[in-house]
């Protein structure tokens, strides 16, 4: 294997998953206890320590953006900077998307906070350098999604009509 | 018009678990949510299926079971609708992993979605397969994916050779289809597609050496033009990141560059430019440029020589050192390390800033940067930098301590030019961080003293002093009592005085009075009394005239509740008062302690070696010698650590006493005599201090030396040739013996037989490997076999998936488990079994309680 990012984990302040993404196996019930595990050792680094860890023979790279934790697992010989450019390219996409992206819209949004992953990373790779790409692709497929609301809602109000 | 029927919709739902403000609140609402979905699931509902999945991933984020809601990823897949498939497709990758056997059943509709007309419809079915195909789904659809390689769209494009990489690695041999294609990708413009088409070509030259062969000689030339062109190119709003034009394809690409120049000049040859004007010229005052140049380095050691090239690299590097980002300064340290093996000179140039790093403020770099001066340590820089480490020793924290201490000592013992020096060091080490310090580095250091004996005066008087100063550091309590013990007379006639010693008096009540306050003290442990003991045993000896008040000290511990301390008060008293004919001869001065025989022991026995795990070390550093016997063994300070004394000493035992060593003897032999780990373990029984290592609860001397091989080894270094050799031959002969146990018939009906087959890997001697072989002793077929096992706390039972779930008539499969022992050789194993099958159809269950595992398991 030659750099790949095993998981991507969005963890709040106060140890609540936003979001998590798996490229390596693990099952439902590894995946509770590296949570957990990855958690307790994140949220409680000092502030001015490096944004690297060593956690089971993997290092993990995190960068925290106001009250959510972004960590990205890696192998040992992987570039942890580049990692640390990865994560904020995810951020400044999400930024741009939802406009001042706060933790809320990541709550209340969180499959859209997916879609716009998997534009950026797909089996754990980067897929695409173009912030303005990423984000002509998501508003294509929202509107496409807008599209079939609207005829979904339009066959609904002849329906409503007709059974009047 | 809203109409909604089946509950409510997801924001509605998040907000009410946010609002929820305790745990049992947020369990109500989710179970109600859970419920509304799984009626909506029975119905079949087909317009809300779309909100229920997404509600049901939200439940699935907090932690709840979801597994209900599998299907419906698979239904939303299948429907025509884009909406539909999207979440269904991320439901599918967030609730499935690619174990599931659910997942072979979206094969079909990824097929038929990766030839949609909707090229976003092609785009979901490739993403998901990149992230969770396993390896049956990447042999039945690489096809598709080869093709979309080559599909018009270039975010297709990219897709799919993300797509190709999970291809490969999940069935590398499928790597020569995409290896044209992915060659093809190199040439394109467009950034993601290059990105990609890299990655893919770098995956498929990791697995086929062919095809790196290939791309190296087609493409070298082509990946330096691309990366001078991206680096040289002009601003670009699109791809810019900190004034470097996207950096992710500068490091893909040297990356790339890396693995076709390795091993191969020529090709190493054509980058040479190109990486020194990306090492040279990339901005680094932000991450992104220093994320490129790190990438860069990482190339320029891996390729093949060019002097220029690496002490540009290397200087990289030392700029990042002095870089007050963390992170710069962490990951030049990690690249450091790796460059030790590339040039260790042009590393060495750096040692000052690396020794800075060692009192970082991070715990990370702080590890890292000494680990990295350990390497850097020679003959030449040794005293300097062994200086530098224990002044900050003095300041360093708690958690650090115990690193640098080890790293010190290790450091010292192994590079030190004079014997003075070395024993200086230590000292210093002792007085500051002494209760860092490991038994065996102590012993060693004693070891040294023993060999120099110009230096016995100094080192005495030193220890004394310093012991005035630190007494708390219990190591150095024990270094300086022992030594005290040994050469008193030399502390107090200042004999054997270098130039640069300050004169000291001391009177022969002053040595008493110290070893008296050792112990008395509250923190001294069992082994610094004892210790102590013995040290005024010598002491009588050499100033006659204390032997009262000496008599009188240790005549105070005839009452102590701790066996040692008490055995060898009354012994020593004994001596002192009836005895004083033999007492010079008792304590005379130690004879050097060969210090080959302790390094090669030392090397030899194992880590977790069956010692008395330091607890309450009983262990004899002045083994007091009661009638004549080999000394050079018995004398041993690495009694307590390896097993190897247990040799001479048993041997020893053996001769005197007569003493069956194959049975435990309930009470020891004598306390001080019992070197062995056997007789310490039977003490350990006795005062139940400490936890003793459970392969030394068998009690037989002889099986215990099984279990650790190197003791024959080490004994074959024993420089005493004579009596041991017999007991070596017995030990020889266990040594290569793994241990046979009878197989059992677990359970047995009649219509099912159970056998188990055990094997034991010698070096664990908890863990049982098992083979169990399940039998038809019907003229039936049995289906859906299953078997179910269940086990005490004490035990761990680990089951790998058996060889088939069907029995033919009298057919036979097999199951290997793996069960763990915590209390081996104290509690016997057992086992509840269940074991569910089928015959025709009809359910069957039979189970019971396997007692007959045989006891040594």
């Amino acid at each position: 294997m030659y750099f790949q990012i095993h998981f991507v984990l969005l963890v709040s302040r106060q140890g609540k998953v936003r979001l998590t993404k798996w490229y390596s196996p693990y099952t439902q019930k590894e995946r509770s206890k590296v949570i957990r595990e990855l958690s307790g050792v994140i949220l409680n680094r000092g502030p001015k320590l490096c944004n690297f860890i060593e956690w089971r023979g993997y290092k993990v790279v995190y960068k925290r953006y106001a009250s959510l934790y972004f960590c990205m697992c890696i192998d040992e010989a992987d570039n942890e900077l580049e990692v640390l450019e990865i994560i904020h390219h995810y951020v400044e996409i999400l930024d741009r998307y939802f406009g001042s992206v706060c933790e809320l819209d990541l709550i209340f949004n969180f499959h859209k906070a997916y879609y716009i992953l998997d534009e950026l990373l797909i089996a754990g790779e980067l897929q695409e350098s173009s912030k303005k790409t990423v984000a002509r692709i998501i508003s294509a497929q929202d509107q496409l999604v807008e599209a079939a609301k609207e005829e979904a809602s339009s066959i609904s109000n002849i329906i409503a009509q007709a059974t009047k | 018009m809203d109409t909604f029927f089946s509950g409510t919709r997801l924001s509605d739902m998040i907000r009410a678990i946010r609002a929820s403000k305790t745990a049992a609140e947020e369990r109500a609402v989710v179970r109600k949510e859970c419920a509304a979905i799984r009626a909506s699931i029975n119905e079949n509902e087909q317009d809300y299926r779309h909100r229920d999945l997404a509600k049901l991933m939200f439940i699935h984020m907090l932690g709840y079971p979801t597994h209900f809601g599998q299907m419906e990823c698979l239904k939303l897949i299948a429907s025509t609708g884009f909406p539909e498939k999207r979440i269904g497709y991320l439901g599918l990758m967030l609730l499935l992993d690619e174990r599931q056997e659910v997942l072979m059943l979206v094969t079909n509709s990824l097929k038929q979605d990766l030839n949609h007309t909707n090229q976003y419809i092609v785009g979901l079915a490739l993403c998901a397969l990149g992230n969770i195909c396993s390896a049956e789904m990447a042999r039945d659809l690489a096809p598709e994916v080869e093709r979309l390689l080559q599909f018009r769209d270039p975010n297709i494009r990219k897709k799919a050779a993300l797509c190709a990489i999970r291809i490969i690695r999940k069935v590398p041999d499928l790597s020569e289809n995409f290896t044209n294609p992915a060659a093809s990708l190199l040439k394109e413009k467009h950034h993601g597609v290059l990105i990609t088409g890299v990655h893919l070509c770098t995956e498929i030259c990791i697995v086929s050496p062919e095809a790196l062969e290939y791309f190296r000689k087609k493409c070298t030339e082509g990946l330096v033009k691309t990366l001078r062109g991206i680096a040289n190119s002009p601003y670009s709003p699109e791809y810019d990141v900190a004034g470097i034009t996207d950096p992710f394809l500068h490091i893909r690409l040297l990356k790339l560059l890396r693995i076709l120049g390795q091993g191969d000049a020529e090709a190493s040859d054509r980058m040479n430019d190109i990486l020194a004007q990306v090492a040279s010229k990339t901005e680094s005052n932000k991450n992104a440029g220093n994320a490129i140049l790190y990438e860069c380095v990482q190339t320029i050691m891996s390729i093949e020589e060019n002097g220029g090239l690496r002490v540009l690299a290397i200087n990289i590097l030392g700029k990042f050192l002095s870089n007050r980002d963390n992170n710069i300064r962490y990951v030049a340290l990690n690249m450091l390390m790796r460059a030790l093996t590339v040039d260790s000179k042009a590393v060495q140039r750096h040692r000052a800033t690396i020794l800075e790093c060692v009192k970082d403020s991070d715990a990370s770099i702080q590890k890292r940067a000494l680990e990295l001066i350990y390497l850097l340590v020679n003959e030449n820089n040794v005293k300097p930098l062994a200086k530098e480490l224990i002044e900050y020793l003095e300041v360093s924290e708690q958690d650090f301590k115990g690193d640098l201490t080890a790293k010190i000592c290790s450091i010292v013992e192994k590079f030190a030019p004079e014997k003075i020096w070395y024993i200086d060091q230590m000292l210093k080490v002792l007085s500051e961080a002494g209760n860092y310090v490991k038994e065996d580095v102590w012993h060693a250091l004693i070891v040294v003293i023993t060999n120099a004996p110009d230096l016995h005066g100094y080192t005495v008087r030193a220890l004394y002093r310093a012991l005035h100063t630190s007494c708390e550091q219990e190591t150095l309590v024990r270094v300086a009592i022992w030594c005290i013990g040994e050469y008193a007379d030399l502390l107090v006639n200042n004999n054997g005085m270098l130039e640069l010693e300050e004169p000291i008096t001391v009177t022969e009540s002053d040595a008493v009075d110290v070893v008296e306050t050792a112990i008395k003290h509250h923190t001294s442990d069992v082994t610094t009394k004892a210790m102590a003991l013995i040290a005024l045993l010598k002491i009588s000896s050499r100033f006659p005239s204390c032997s009262e008040r000496v008599k009188s000290i240790i005549g105070q511990n005839k009452g102590s509740f701790v066996l040692e301390l008490q055995q060898r008060s009354m012994e020593f008293s004994s001596v002192i008062q009836k005895h004083q004919n033999i007492r010079s001869s008792l304590v005379e001065r130690m004879p050097v302690l060969d210090e080959a025989t302790f390094s090669g022991r030392r090397a030899g026995s194992l880590p977790t070696a069956v010692s008395t795990s330091g607890k309450s070390s009983l262990s004899i550093p002045n083994g007091v010698v009661k009638a004549a016997a080999p000394l050079v063994d018995l004398l041993d300070l690495s009694s307590d650590d390896a097993p190897a004394p247990t040799s001479s000493s048993a041997n020893f035992l053996q001769d005197l006493l007569g003493v069956d060593l194959t049975q435990p003897s309930p009470h020891p032999v004598s306390g001080t005599m019992q070197p062995s780990k056997a007789g310490a373990d039977i003490l350990l029984d006795l005062l139940s201090v400490g936890s003793p290592a459970p392969s030394s609860i068998n009690g037989d001397l002889l099986s215990v030396h099984a279990k650790n091989a190197p003791v024959a080894t080490n004994d074959t270094i024993l420089s005493s040739p004579t009596a041991p050799s017999s007991m070596m031959d017995l030990l020889d002969g266990f040594e290569d013996k793994v241990p046979i146990y009878p197989s059992i018939v677990a359970f047995e009906s009649s219509t099912l037989k159970i056998e188990f087959n055990f094997t034991k890997q010698p070096e664990n001697p908890q863990a049982t490997d098992i083979v169990a072989s399940f039998t038809n002793l019907t003229p039936n077929v049995f289906t859906d076999f299953l078997f179910q096992a269940a086990v005490p706390k004490f035990l761990q039972l680990h089951l790998d998936p058996s060889s088939s779930n069907s029995l033919t008539a009298n057919g036979n499969i097999k199951q290997t488990m793996r069960v763990t022992n915590s209390q081996h050789g104290k509690k016997p194993m057992v086992m509840r079994m269940r074991v569910g099958y089928k015959i025709d159809g009809k359910d069957m269950l039979e189970e019971g309680q396997i007692n007959n595992f045989p006891r040594e398991l």
